[in-house]
This record gives C-alpha cells, sequence and structure tokens, in this order.
C-alpha cells in the first residue's frame, strides 16, 4: 500500500516510521537490564520487592544510568529510548496500577480523558 | 481421519479478559465486541472441535529476551496460564494435544522450517483470552491445543510471507494427521494498534478493512508486505496480524467467511474477529 512508502524515512540505514519504536537488535541490545527487570514483574514477590527498595532492586539487575532515570522519572518515552520494549515495560506500569491508556496519554503528552477520547473518535459510524 | 473444520480469528486484547472476570460482557462499551463471538459460540456448538491450532505471540510470559523463537511449537499435554504483573485472573490450565503437536513438529521440520519445540510452556493471554471468548465458562475447557507462538517482539520479525507458509505447512500436517480429532484453526491478536512511541493510540480502519476482506479469498495480498510496512500501517502491535496469516494458511485453500466483527475501540485496539467454515467442512456438507 503506498501510505508505507509515503511516511518512511532512512534514518542511519535503518528504517524510521515517525513516532513508532522499532524494538530490533541494537534496541534489543542496549534496553536488556531493564527488560529483564521488567520480565522479574511477572511474579508478584518482586513486584513487592521492586515497591519495597526500589534502588536496590534496580541495582540488583544493573540497569544503566539512563534506565535508573528514566524508571526514577516513571517517564516511558525515556525507557524506550533506553532500549525499553513496552510488552515487558506494561509490567512496571501495571505495579503503579496504570494501564495502556495511561501508557498512551503520557507518551502522547495529552490527558488521559483526551487519550481515551481520540480512540472513541476513530469509531466507524 | 482428522478433520479441520474451520477457523477462528480474533483479537486476544488483555481488558477483554478483565471484562470478562467482571462480567461486563453487555455494558455498553464491551457489547459490540461481545456480540461478535454469537455466531461463534453456535457454530462451536455445532461443530464440537476437540482441538484448537493456536497461532499466537507470546507477550513476555514464557519467552524473554535471552532466547526468543521466531517460531516455537508446543509439544506439552499441559499447558498453565500465570500472572503476567498487570492484575489479568490466572486462567484453569488447558490440556495439549500432544501427538498432534509432535506430528506437526515432524511434518514442519520435514518441509525445512526450524521451529523451536517446547515441552514446557506457559501461555499468556494471547491463548487463555481467545479461549474464553470461544468457549465462556466452560471448565474443563473443551478442547485440547496445540500452540504455534510465532515472534511479533523483537525484530527482525518473520516476513508476513513466511509466516503464511508456515501456516500452510501447518495445514498440511493437519490434513496427513490419521487421528479422529476434529480440528479448528485459531489465529490470534490485531487488529491495528500501537501502544508504544509518540504514535501511540495509532489505528488505521483502512488497512484493517483491507486485511478483514482479504484474508479469506486472498492471504498473498496481506502477506506480501515486510513485516515493518504492516508495522507502518497497523502500528507496532498491530503487525500481531501476522498470526491471522499463518492460521489462514492453515485453514487450507478454500474457505468461506460465516461472520465477521469489528470494532473500534477495545483499549487501544482495533478489535476484530472472523469465522471461517473450511473447504473439508464445505465438502462435507455437500
Amino acid at each position: 500500500m503506498s501510505i508505507a512508502k509515503a511516511q518512511t524515512k532512512e534514518r542511519g540505514g535503518k528504517r524510521a516510521i515517525p513516532g513508532t519504536p522499532v524494538f530490533d537488535g541494537e534496541a534489543a541490545a542496549r534496553g536488556y537490564a531493564l527488560n529483564r527487570m521488567c520480565y522479574s514483574f511477572n511474579d508478584a514477590a518482586n513486584r513487592a520487592q521492586f515497591l519495597e527498595d526500589e534502588d536496590g532492586y534496580c541495582a540488583r539487575f544493573e540497569l544503566t544510568p539512563e534506565q535508573r532515570e528514566a524508571v526514577r522519572n516513571r517517564d516511558v518515552l525515556a525507557m524506550i529510548a533506553a532500549g525499553g520494549n513496552v510488552y515487558y515495560l506494561a509490567k512496571l506500569a501495571g505495579i503503579f496500577g496504570l494501564n495502556v491508556q495511561d501508557v498512551g496519554a503520557q507518551q502522547t503528552g495529552m490527558s488521559v480523558d483526551a487519550f481515551k477520547q481520540m480512540l472513541l473518535d476513530q469509531a466507524e459510524d | 481421519m482428522a478433520k479441520i473444520v474451520g477457523g477462528i480469528l480474533t483479537s486476544h486484547v488483555p481488558a477483554i479478559g478483565g471484562a470478562i472476570a467482571r462480567g461486563q460482557q453487555n455494558d455498553p462499551y464491551w457489547k459490540p465486541f461481545f456480540d461478535g463471538f454469537k455466531p461463534v459460540h453456535k457454530w462451536l456448538a455445532a461443530q464440537q472441535p476437540d482441538v484448537a491450532v493456536m497461532f499466537y505471540n507470546d507477550h513476555g510470559l514464557n519467552f524473554f529476551l535471552d532466547k526468543m523463537p521466531t517460531f516455537a511449537v508446543g509439544a506439552a499435554d499441559l499447558y498453565r496460564n500465570a500472572d503476567e504483573g498487570w492484575g489479568l485472573p490466572v486462567m484453569q490450565a488447558v490440556g495439549g494435544a500432544q501427538a498432534l503437536s509432535w506430528h506437526i513438529i515432524e511434518h514442519l521440520v520435514g518441509a525445512e522450517f526450524d521451529i523451536t519445540t517446547c515441552q514446557s510452556m506457559l501461555v499468556d493471554h494471547a491463548v487463555m483470552v481467545p479461549i474464553q471468548l470461544c468457549w465462556p465458562g466452560a471448565q474443563p475447557w473443551p478442547v485440547k491445543i496445540v500452540p504455534i507462538v510465532i515472534n511479533t517482539v523483537q525484530h527482525p520479525l518473520p516476513s508476513p510471507a513466511r509466516c503464511l507458509a508456515l501456516g500452510r505447512a501447518v495445514g498440511e500436517a493437519l490434513a496427513s494427521w490419521q487421528g479422529a480429532e476434529r480440528i479448528v484453526v485459531l489465529g490470534t491478536g490485531g487488529l491495528s494498534h500501537q501502544l508504544d512511541g509518540e504514535r501511540a493510540g495509532f489505528i488505521n480502519a483502512d488497512y484493517d478493512r483491507f486485511c478483514l476482506d482479504q484474508i479469506g479469498p486472498n492471504p498473498d495480498a496481506i502477506a506480501k508486505d515486510s513485516a515493518l510496512d504492516i508495522v507502518e500501517l497497523a502500528g507496532t502491535q498491530g503487525v500481531e496480524v501476522i498470526n491471522w496469516i499463518a492460521a489462514r494458511g492453515a485453514m487450507g485453500a478454500d474457505v468461506r467467511e460465516l461472520s465477521r466483527n469489528y470494532h473500534i475501540p477495545i483499549s487501544n485496539t482495533a478489535a476484530a474477529t472472523m469465522l471461517f467454515e473450511t473447504g473439508s467442512s464445505l465438502r462435507a456438507a455437500a
């Protein structure tokens, strides 16, 4: 379909889709520690330990300074820039009771209500 | 001889599992989606399949990035669900059609698909939500499964054309299976949605309509695009439509669409459900 060609740009030899992270090998390597920590949150005991001692938990998983800062600031775009993958980051968001509309609102700079309305407004008649 | 009775393609949005747990199927937000399963329930009651071959993607429950197979086939006699970290109730385990799994594995490797085989595998919402949608309230679950996992998490993803070829090879394996089972093929995920980045909330109804119209008669038309083309057209997670493409391949050449439903939004997703009768059913009915 023609839209694909129109929006795509090359960036550093890689295809860049505006506003759209492509979680490739480079990102997966960069984000490994952060994603590994988030994967551990499948276990309720680990979620409790994180809440009890966030610094200690992040240190145990050897987060990079950039990743630690992004987690400290609860900044999803910064976590993605640091190699985070949204499927794993969702488990971190879940600790704070945040769902994918909350996460979407933060990334797009919208209020949660406005983000939800934007989704509803895409409904067809 | 085993018989492929048909195929079901559906979204697997985790929030659907939450709505089921809270009994919200008739709430105004949810009803347009759940109503799409009425024809599926009627058809399943008539067809009584014993086995569901399910194409889906894992979301970080069973597979982590330490070992990420492009294609993985379950070969267990039981698949457990588990805590995914954000509050869905853990569902009852589902039995595995183990002998059929190994038959499929033999056929796939014979056809030069270099798959990963899993004798122990947790199944996430991408399996459990569709099972709850198809067989609401059933305990134990009335089908055994063969789970087939496609990597949609870490690029490079398998090409959509390769997913279609994988599905077609699974279809050949099912056609040659000597068991007496009645088999339904499921593909879960999609349609367009994006959870991450500044484009979060992206939905593309035009592209979804193209997929809904083509997946039955002409799946190659969808599979000709690259995975990155589909990321651009359908969103980072909308690329889960490659699970639909693989499932469509496994249904065999001839299908007839029995029902479809498309609704925006469920959570961040353009949600869809399709039901197909397959060629073997069509011949049996004739």
